[in-house]
């Protein structure tokens, strides 16, 4: 029978996240003494060797990203992607909540890879309270010397969904509009005040003591072998159990949803489940006996993204959700762009036509082609990623958007 | 080092850190861009400019990909084509379609390129945004309504002029071209240099004193030298009939080293005065305390009668000569020597000293 398994959330509410004494009981801080008794290229390939690939959505291996770090320059920087704007998303929250000594013991271990001693961590526009707590957790670790010459400062967003987006989040903190860079060149080599700089997601900050304490080979054998470790996702809509459990990330989607989640809520039929935020794919219940890695969920067309897992019962309208989806893409595209500036705009604008009801097929050919483009030419993942919730629906429920045509 | 790579069937070497663009255009190959600019920082956000590099998922706008070795390149395929259709569909579904007024017209990007691609109306529905600005200067009209949302005037106005008097405001679809808090030009840093016009690809920037005089497109060219300063920007007279009827830019740097098509505001806006009626023709002669027209010998004839008199009465000192940044430089060494050589005084000054 499948079951949680706790890496990240082993010790959650036995120990005072704030309290670098308290992690320190539990094992804390181990490992970085260990990555900082190697030299930094060891610790690059080591980390490299785990397998530990990118929680932020991209699935990006995390020692691979660093060695793309230049060494000489003096300043570089760690960027802790705190941005967690996908809708349903909380697990970043939970983690710190839960076990911030280990995100900054990650930070850390990165600094000392790449050669950094600045550390900065963009903290989500709504989350106040936990930058509240970050601070406090900061402070105390500094106090107890456990991070060495190593600072973290926190810095808060204020509500933009594409700020999540690496680049655009250097810019913000930069103190400039959110937009993203278009791209090479790669953060790595220019990226906060134009310095290397590595930006890597909380929970894959978080991963990196327990590699360090417990071996590259000892997580690369958890889960599945090309996304090894454990994934932290978040459980929301139509499901009896809506909260937030940490899963080998071999573990099947059906499991998620019937065994941890409790199933469908009243006994309901699934209609669809969403995985990785609004930007996944809608997943018709044929498809859930997948496992939850990357490469797994890529397979079936879907991703696993932030890991948030948003449940439809039957009763669920798909046309009315995906309307939903395409006014939040409106709301958040930048506005850089062409495709997705005007293509987000007009996507809502036919979604609305359709679900009032005042739609054409001619509509839906648009929609495919605007789709098309939106994913082949726009400038950053918003508006490459923001199709797929429509093009998903029309492949495994069209007969929800013909139904609904004049 | 050099690297090769095949653009559209054709192999080409150039430098490592070439952009596809160049890359591109080297082979022969005509892109179409809108937020390109090469006297600008790149912004890369039009994607008008996309290109198919083989065995890649999605397409890369070539103006800001550096070209690899071994590339394959297509820059015509279909989903290129599809790409740049709807790109341009999707500008015509908010724009104000008004080329017969426009004065644009005729050197137009929107319009060349739907000309190219066949794009004569857009398969979206949409309305126009409303965002002409009434800006009560005389000098520019912004109607935000055919803005394409390049950029280009942004990093116009901050990169070669420095004013910073524009950005964007607000995101999304809702993101367009304002002063700080959306305000009238003359209220902002706005030196009304026109600089945001030279780069405008469309007609949504254009200058009000050129409007309605002749559109720039069928105007002929006469390139010459400003003459409010010293500087010596080179400008390109609109003529029509055989009057100027407008100034634009020439940013050639072959034939405009100076300034690459870069003015300020006298330069570009204050040329009306050349068809006034007002204006001097002859020099004046002043006498019993009217003014009558004279010859240019018989004015000079009593400037030097005037002058020799005074030196004679009084000494050259007596004398001094103020010149002027309105004229070059040859101008004013000969201004100085006429005064040192001639005259026989050192009392020469300037007015770029007041
Ligand atoms: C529109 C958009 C929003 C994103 N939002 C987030 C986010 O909230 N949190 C995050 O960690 N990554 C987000 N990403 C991914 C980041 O760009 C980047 O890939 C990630 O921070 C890299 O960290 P990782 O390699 O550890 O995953 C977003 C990407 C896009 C395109
Ligand atoms: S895709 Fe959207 S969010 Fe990304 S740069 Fe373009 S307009 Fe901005
Ligand atoms: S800006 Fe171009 S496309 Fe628009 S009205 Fe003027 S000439 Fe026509
Ligand atoms: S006229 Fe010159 S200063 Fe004014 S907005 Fe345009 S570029 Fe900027
Ligand atoms: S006004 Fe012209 S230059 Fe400025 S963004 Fe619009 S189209 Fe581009
Ligand atoms: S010209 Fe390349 S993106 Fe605009």
């Amino acid at each position: 029978m499948a079951q949680e398994y706790r890496v990240l959330l082993e010790h959650a509410d036995k120990i005072n996240p704030e309290s670098a004494a308290d992690y320190v009981k539990v094992g804390g801080y181990k490992g970085l003494e260990k990555a900082r008794s190697m030299n930094p290229k060891d610790l690059t390939e080591e980390v490299k060797k785990s397998g530990l690939r990118g929680r932020g959505g991209a699935g990006f291996n995390a020692g691979m990203k660093w060695s793309f770090v230049p060494q000489y320059p003096e300043t570089k920087y760690v960027v802790c992607n705190f941005d967690e704007g996908e809708p349903g998303t909380y697990k970043d929250r939970i983690i710190c909540q839960k076990n911030a000594q280990a995100l900054l013991e990650g930070m850390a271990i990165c600094g000392h890879a790449i050669g950094s001693n600045n550390g900065y961590i963009y903290c989500r526009g709504e989350y106040p309270f936990v930058v509240e707590m970050l601070k406090k957790a900061i402070g105390n670790a500094k106090e107890s010397g456990a991070l060495g010459e190593f600072n973290i400062e926190v810095r808060m967003g204020a509500g933009a969904y594409v700020c999540g987006e690496e680049t655009a989040l250097i810019e913000s903190i930069e103190g400039h509009r959110g937009e993203p860079r278009f791209k090479p060149p790669f953060p790595g080599v220019e990226g906060l005040w134009r310095m290397p700089t590595v930006v890597n997601n909380v929970e894959t900050f978080a991963c990196l003591p327990y590699i360090l304490t417990n071996g590259a080979d000892w997580f690369a054998g958890i889960g599945a072998k090309s996304y090894p470790g454990t994934k932290v996702l978040t459980l929301t809509g139509d499901i009896e159990n809506p909260t937030y459990f940490e899963v080998p990330t071999d573990y099947l989607l059906r499991d998620v949803i019937y065994e941890l989640g409790g199933g469908v809520k009243g006994g309901k039929k699934l209609k669809a489940v969403q995985v990785g935020g609004t930007s996944g794919a809608f997943i018709p219940p044929q498809n859930i006996d997948t496992p939850i890695d990357f490469d797994s969920m890529s397979a079936i067309g879907a991703a696993l993204g932030s890991g948030a897992v948003f449940v439809m019962d039957e009763s669920r309208d798909i046309v009315d959700t995906i309307n939903r989806i395409a006014k939040f893409f409106e709301h958040e595209s930048c506005g850089q762009c062409t495709p997705c500036r005007e293509g987000t705009h007009r996507c809502k604008e036919i979604m609305e036509k359709i679900n009032t009801g005042r739609g054409t097929l001619k509509d839906i050919e648009n929609l495919k082609v605007l789709a098309r483009v939106m994913q082949k030419a726009s400038l950053c993942g918003l508006g490459q990623a923001a199709p797929i919730p429509i093009t998903s629906t029309l492949e495994h429920f069209e007969y929800e958007y013909l139904r609904k045509l004049m | 080092m050099d690297i090769k790579l095949t653009i559209n069937g054709k192999e080409i070497e150039v430098p490592q850190g070439t952009m596809l663009l160049d890359a591109c255009r080297k082979a022969g190959a005509d892109i179409p861009t809108f937020c390109y600019d090469p006297d600008l920082k790149l912004a890369g956000s039009c994607r008008m400019c996309v290109v198919q590099p083989q065995g890649w998922r999605n397409l890369v706008a070539s103006c800001v990909t550096p070209a690899q070795n071994g590339m394959v390149i297509d820059t015509e395929s279909p989903d290129v084509v599809e790409a740049r259709k709807v790109v341009l569909e999707l500008m015509l579904t908010r724009h104000k379609l008004t080329c017969h007024t426009c004065e644009k017209d005729g050197d137009c990007n929107l319009q060349d390129y739907c000309y190219r691609y066949g794009v004569t109306e857009s398969r979206f529905e949409g309305k126009i945004h409303n965002l002409f600005k009434d800006d009560s200067n005389p000098f520019i009209e912004r109607d935000y309504d055919k803005c394409v949302m390049c950029t280009r005037c942004v990093r116009a106005c901050e990169e070669i002029t420095g004013a910073r008097a524009i950005n964007v405001m607000d995101r999304g679809y809702h993101a367009h071209i304002a002063t700080a808090f959306d305000g009238e030009l003359e209220d902002s840093p706005c030196v009304f240099c026109g600089q945001c016009i030279m780069v405008c690809p469309v007609g949504a920037l254009t200058s009000k004193i050129a409007a309605g005089k002749g559109k720039p497109a069928q105007n002929e060219k006469v390139l010459t030298t400003c003459t409010y300063c010293g500087t010596g920007c080179t400008l390109e007279l609109n003529v029509k009939n055989d009057e100027i009827v407008g100034v634009t830019s020439n940013r050639d740097a072959e034939w405009s080293p100076v300034n690459k098509g870069a003015l300020c505001v006298k330069g570009r806006f204050g040329w009306d005065f050349v068809n006034s009626p007002e204006r001097l023709t002859t020099p004046l002669i002043k006498e019993n305390g009217e003014f009558r027209p004279a010859s240019w010998d018989e004015a000079l004839d009593l400037a030097a009668e005037k002058i020799n008199g005074i030196k004679e009465k009084y000494g050259p000192d007596s004398l001094s000569m103020f010149s002027s940044a309105r004229v070059t430089n040859e101008e004013n060494y000969l201004a100085q020597k006429l005064m040192r050589a001639a005259i026989g005084s050192n009392n020469v000054d300037h007015c770029a000293r007041l």
